[in-house]
């Protein structure tokens, strides 16, 4: 396959970055997504030019560090899919590929198609836990755990803080993320001690790092690749508004 | 130097707790006069970073992803084993001891091993209580499967990603030290070079991934947890990052090398398809719990297949060879991993692989599908089965798997003793990054726990009596050695910087994993080692005249990154095949042709090789010395391994 990427260059978050086209020739429907702009990288290396800066490592979907606006959509047009899991079978031969990073002002840009997500691990910070140390814990079976719950909150575990659902909002709303923690807490035994007091702080510091509010168009749902379900904000809203109540 | 292991005396069931007995405190009002730091956040580095905190101490964590959840722990599969006996199947401290040493083939220390049994127990409880959500059956208890090398269900999992939930569990504990200020992160972070002040351990010096600061650090201990150096062979199933570059430079400043031959070649991995391919998926070991591993009777209809004359499901059931349980009756698709890869790439030699290449054999379900239904097999690996369809564009709900081994996990690493300290005192080795438990292959579900195990329970105590010895009087950076190694590391940088050569660093990284592949892979040989040891050599030469490394220090610079990280490793690829050429005798995932028994299995050396291969860094260009660690074996008894 022959296909013409325009792809977001800015060489820090300080200067203003443009699209630049480029030509990723014979380029195989077997190559997931970042194998085609390694290739092309390798291209530009070998003419001395600088390769094209994006965030990845596992490239099994599932460390939630590769990123990528693909033709508007997060990860790409596959649903359920991270960009490292999408393979270039999905696009057609001469198809031009417009490609951007995560666009949010909590996202600052790093370089090109690599964004600073540190607000997530903050918001995670700020009460994403349960208050455990090390040692002097019971044993792991005296905690029953009905299967139904435990596969919900499974659910919600399965989050990777790639940041689409930001990526994906129109208001840039980190909802989905945080919801998805809160709510694995929040049914666990394990997380009722804290359960309020862990909601209202994750959400305060969610607004303190400058995310949009949500308006319910579930566009982060949609664009999930986790399948990280909007029951998670619902829920998240109650945990605050019972914190609110409770705390006064 | 003389090797001290440092193993406590008595039985082998009292040593650890004997041992924590004995070992120095340091009182509660002092901790927070201490400094770790503390690199690396995947399971061995968040458990310990956490737990170090918790306990007082004040810690720095560094890790060269943006976030510490993003380390590769987080891409494990399969699950952890934990001696809990939750089955009533026969499982206890001892067998899970027993179980791995002889899985590692004889080649670790009893003792440690030993330990990782005991303190296994309390990691499932330490999870649990984190809020890590495993399996559980319909009673509300935990579940468990069962692994390659085993004959007891003592894997605990969640879904398909218990890395995931494991580390996330792990960095929720290090959240809470961060938020409470006892932890500072430092994320997009590489270590490039450890400071030694007077023989000591005490700091590193990093490079900011993002501005391209050199920094300088300072601590009273340092505890490398790096993760494994896979990506030697540039295709593994390791993530794109994990690199050798940390322990590499600590071994060049002092830290022996353990065992640096021994490599796990996984057998259950997606099949190379092209050139293009930068890395392997594996599909978790657990898929052999149900999938039946086979290949054609017959050359002939292998070719048929290969040819795309019959499909899989042609074949007939008497023209089918289950090759592991034809072989291997009692342990059948569940032997260990070198013995499965081993027999793969057998079969597949004898010209009866399977796919396009032939460099493949089929991962079976339709007996378990027919059995257990659609979706009980769905429930247990639905996400596996997604991924391998997403990969290959095939069903593998409709046509078995094919599966070839891939470079998985590296046993070799730091040479380190019973308290996890490297020859460099002040230096200690976590996780993947030491050679401590595994002996010469390790047992699926084993290094989540070992990683766990170091971090969790093992150097909060071990670290503690190092530090009351050397007492807490501030360590900061003003000493020389720091200035000094941190211009050694910017001397570094420019040379790399001022290639401008014509191949590029993924050519020369190409390059030295299809040598490592071919000579220093699934097996080995004194002439093919030969050979290797030459052709690395040649590519470090040219390495330094002809790579490409573009761009400046003072920024984002993905070539310099690598240039440096692919550097490392064609060093410690020479290092790699001198320790494969020493060991005369197979053992484990360290197969060498000229040393099987005359049913091709692994025939180990014990009267000569029965000691850990420690190497001593001796200089530019100078030979390695090595340095011998006598395995004392006072509980097993040692025997040719059999899982017929
Ligand atoms: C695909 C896959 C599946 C697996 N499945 C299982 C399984 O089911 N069960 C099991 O027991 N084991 C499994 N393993 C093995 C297991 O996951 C690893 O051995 C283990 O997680 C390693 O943990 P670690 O903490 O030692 O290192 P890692 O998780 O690799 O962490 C390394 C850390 O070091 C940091 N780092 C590295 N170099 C530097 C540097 N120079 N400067 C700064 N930071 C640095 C990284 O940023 C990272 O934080 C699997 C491995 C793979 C590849
Ligand atoms: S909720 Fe989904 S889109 Fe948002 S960070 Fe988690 S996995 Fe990514
Ligand atoms: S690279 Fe890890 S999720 Fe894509």
């Amino acid at each position: 396959m022959n296909l013409t990427l325009k792809v977001w260059r800015q060489k820090n978050s300080q200067t203003p970055g443009k699209f630049v086209t480029y030509k990723a020739e014979e380029i195989s429907p077997d190559m997931s997504f970042l194998e085609m702009l390694d290739v092309v990288n390798e291209k530009l290396v070998k003419t001395q030019e600088d390769p094209i800066q994006f965030d990845h490592d596992c490239r099994e979907g599932i460390c939630g560090m590769c990123s990528l606006m693909i033709n508007g959509e997060p990860h790409g047009p596959k649903r359920a899919t991270t960009t490292c899991q999408l393979h270039m079978r999905s696009f057609k031969d001469g198809e031009t590929i417009v490609i951007e990073p995560w666009r949010a002002a909590a996202f600052p840009v790093v370089k090109d198609l690599a964004v600073d997500r540190s607000a997530f691990d903050r918001i995670q910070q700020a009460g994403g836990y349960v208050s455990v140390g090390t040692g002097g814990v019971p044993d792991a079976n005296e905690i029953l755990i009905p299967k139904t719950i435990a596969d919900e909150a499974f659910n919600s575990a399965t989050c990777i803080g790639c940041g689409a659902c930001v990526a994906a909002c129109k208001n840039a709303s980190a909802m989905l993320f945080v919801s998805a923690k809160v709510s694995q807490y929040a049914m666990l035994p394990q997380g009722q001690t804290e359960r309020y007091e862990r909601a209202k702080a994750m959400v305060n510091q969610m607004d303190d790092e400058g995310f949009g509010s949500c308006t319910n168009t579930y566009a982060c749902e949609a664009q999930c690749p986790k399948e990280i379900k909007v029951t998670n904000i619902a829920r998240m809203n109650r945990e605050y508004f019972n914190a609110e109540f409770i705390k006064g | 130097m003389k090797l001290d292991a440092k193993i406590p005396e008595g039985p082998l069931a009292e040593k650890w707790s004997k041992h924590k007995f004995n070992l120095k405190l340091v009182n509660p009002a002092n901790k927070r006069k201490y400094d770790i730091i503390v690199v690396g956040t995947g399971l061995a580095g968040a458990s310990a970073a956490a737990s170090l905190a918790e306990l007082g101490y004040n810690v720095k964590a560094f890790c060269f992803q943006d976030s510490p959840r993003r380390a590769h722990s987080i891409a494990a599969q399969g699950g952890i084993n934990a001696a809990k006996n939750y089955r009533n199947d026969g499982d206890s401290v001892f067998r899970l001891f027993y179980d791995t040493i002889k899985g590692g083939d004889y080649r670790a220390r009893e003792a440690n091993v030993y330990r990782l049994a005991e303190v296994s127990v309390n990691i499932i409880d330490q999870c649990v209580a984190q809020g890590v959500p495993f399996a559980r059956e319909y009673g509300g208890l935990l579940d468990n499967r069962s692994f390659g090398g085993a004959q007891v269900s003592r894997t605990f999992y969640a879904r398909g990603q218990t890395g995931q939930q494991l580390l996330l569990g792990a960095y929720s504990a290090l959240n809470r030290q961060i938020n409470e200020g006892k932890v500072k992160m430092y994320t997009r972070s590489e270590m490039l070079d450890l400071v030694v002040v007077d023989g000591k351990a005490q700091g590193i010096v990093t490079r900011n991934l993002v501005n391209g600061k050199i920094e300088t650090h300072a601590a009273h201990a340092v505890l490398l947890c790096t993760g494994g150096y896979g990506n030697v062979f540039y295709l593994s199933t390791n993530a794109m990052g994990s690199n050798v570059t940390a322990a590499w430079r600590a071994h060049k400043r002092g830290a022996f090398f353990g065992n640096p031959c021994y490599t796990q070649i996984h057998p259950t991995c997606i099949p190379v398809t092209g050139d293009h391919q930068s890395k392997l998926t594996l599909m978790s070991e657990s898929l052999r719990n149900d999938g039946r591993v086979w290949v054609p009777k017959t050359v002939d209809l292998s070719q048929k297949l290969r040819n795309g004359e019959i499909k899989a499901k042609d074949i007939k059931e008497e023209d089918r060879d289950y090759f592991l349980e034809r072989k291997y009756p009692s342990f059948g698709n569940l032997v260990p991993r070198d013995v499965a890869s081993r027999n793969a790439k057998q079969v597949c030699d004898e010209g009866r692989g399977v796919g396009k290449s032939g460099l493949a054999v089929f991962l079976d379900f339709s007996d378990s599908i027919n059995r257990l239904g659609k979706d009980t097999v769905a429930a247990k690996y639905g996400n596996l089965f997604d991924m391998y369809y997403q990969i290959t564009d095939e069903n593998p709900y409709e046509q078995p798997m094919r599966i070839y081994p891939a470079v998985h996990y590296t046993m070799g690493g730091l040479w380190v003793d019973y308290n996890l300290m490297t020859s460099v005192p002040g230096l200690y080795a976590l996780g993947e990054a030491n050679f401590s438990d595994h002996g010469a292959n390790r047992l699926g579900a084993s290094a989540l726990m070992q990683g766990l195990a170091d971090g969790y329970f093992v150097i909060p105590y071990t670290v503690g009596d190092y530090l009351a010895t050397i007492g807490p009087a501030p360590i900061n950076t003003n000493h020389p050695a720091f200035e000094q190694t941190k211009k050694e590391v910017e001397e570094n940088i420019k040379t790399l910087l001022s290639l401008r050569g014509n191949k590029t660093v993924d050519e020369y990284h190409r390059d030295l994993g299809k040598i490592m592949w071919e000579y220093c892979g699934m097996s080995r040989s004194e002439e093919g080692l030969k050979k290797a040891k030459k052709l690395i050599s040649d590519l470090r030469e040219d390495f330094w005249k002809n790579a490409i490394v573009l761009g400046e220090g003072e920024e984002v610079n993905q070539s310099l990154e690598k240039a440096g990280r692919v550097a490392d490793f064609i060093e410690l690829g020479e290092l790699m095949v001198d320790d494969a050429l020493n060991r005369n005798e197979s053992c484990g995932g360290h197969f060498r042709e000229e040393y099987q028994t005359p049913e091709g299995e692994a025939l180990r050396n014990d009267d000569d090789y029965a000691y850990v291969a420690a190497w001593e860094y001796k200089g530019k260009n100078q030979p390695e010395e090595l340095h011998k660690e006598e395995l004392v074996f006072e509980n097993v008894k040692l025997t040719q391994r059999s899982y017929k």
